[in-house]
């Protein structure tokens, strides 16, 4: 059977929305693991949730990567074991060094919380392959820390390799500075590993995943995820 | 012995947080101010009593954990403590 795994962190919390949103679309078992354990279950999909883990101290994820639990999602993710981190868990993805670059507070400073518009960049990873390339969807953010930060030429490689996954843009799918919420590089709002199947993205997509809840441009990341594992088991 | 850390921005990151400061200060009425960067001071008591290990632990600390050398230079001092 598979399985998906959502580590709590103390701080997190979204972590019961996804949890909710998993067993909703995909119907997969969902363990919630603490973050001071040793080790996560086997697992089909590892999730890092939103939130402020450790109260986001020191730096937005920078505690939660040194957390006794990441040595093994670091691990488990390295030899195959796919993982969405979503806001809080795209931060610690980074400060993990699972995804290069780092999120910044905001250029605005404030902290922003509203639906936006992504364009969807790359159709064939594990996590997007339900949705189309340059599909313009509607998800909502909620962060003061999600300014994507890197080097130009690590800008310039995550975009030869096809790895910004998500791109803010305006109503006629145009990346344009009005439409990007925080000052993020390029107008990045998800980037994903060399393989597709880490994915770190700063909108969530388990708070617009049904019509009840206004919207569900968001479900699509779940149905890419059944989709993707009912393919690896052929 | 204590390490005194200091974190600061790397030249050429945008510091939105050090412009609001820059900003407070001209309403304030103190003029002049042409620029403002801030930082983090981190203050770290080691049992360790020498030297040489006691920067490997520092510059270990400031690597992994303390700054994100994306974004961040660190730099410190070692002082005695009684």
């Amino acid at each position: 059977m598979l399985r998906a795994s959502v580590i709590v962190f103390p701080g997190s919390n979204c972590d019961r929305d996804i949890k909710v949103a998993i067993e909703d679309v995909t119907g997969f078992p969902v363990n919630m693991v603490w973050h001071g354990d040793a080790t996560v279950p086997a697992s089909d999909i590892i999730v890092l949730p939103g939130g402020f883990s450790y109260g986001d101290y020191l730096r937005c994820g920078a505690m939660a990567a040194h957390s006794p639990i990441m040595r093994d999602v670091v691990a488990k993710a390295k030899a195959g074991t796919p993982v969405l981190g979503i806001c809080n868990g795209f931060q610690v993805l980074c400060e993990s060094g699972l995804l290069p670059g780092v999120l910044m507070r905001n250029a605005s400073l404030k902290f922003v919380c509203r639906d936006v518009l992504v364009r969807v960049e790359n159709d064939e990873t594990f996590f997007t392959k339900c949705y189309r390339d340059d599909l313009v969807i509607r998800i909502p953010v909620a962060h003061a820390e999600g300014n994507y930060f890197t080097d130009e030429d690590t800008l310039d490689r995550l975009e030869d390799e096809g790895r910004i996954v998500f791109r803010y843009c305006d109503e006629e799918g145009e990346a344009s500075e009005a439409a990007n919420p925080n000052g993020s590089q390029r107008n990045i709002a998800g980037i994903c590993d060399e393989t597709g199947k880490i994915l770190g993205m700063m909108p969530h997509p388990e708070r617009l995943h049904e019509l009840a809840l206004g919207g569900s441009d968001g479900r699509r990341i779940l149905e890419s995820i059944l989709v993707s594992q009912l393919e690896a088991f052929g | 012995m204590k390490a005194r850390i200091k974190i600061t921005l790397k030249n050429g990151v945008l510091d939105p947080q050090g412009k609001a400061i820059q900003h407070a200060v001209a309403a304030l009425g103190i003029p002049g101010v042409e620029d403002v960067r801030q930082g983090k001071y981190i203050e770290v008591v080691l049992a360790e009593k020498t030297e040489e290990k006691a920067r490997e632990a520092v510059e270990r600390m400031c690597k992994d954990l303390l700054a994100n050398t994306v974004i961040e230079n660190y730099s410190y001092e070692l002082v005695e403590t009684p």
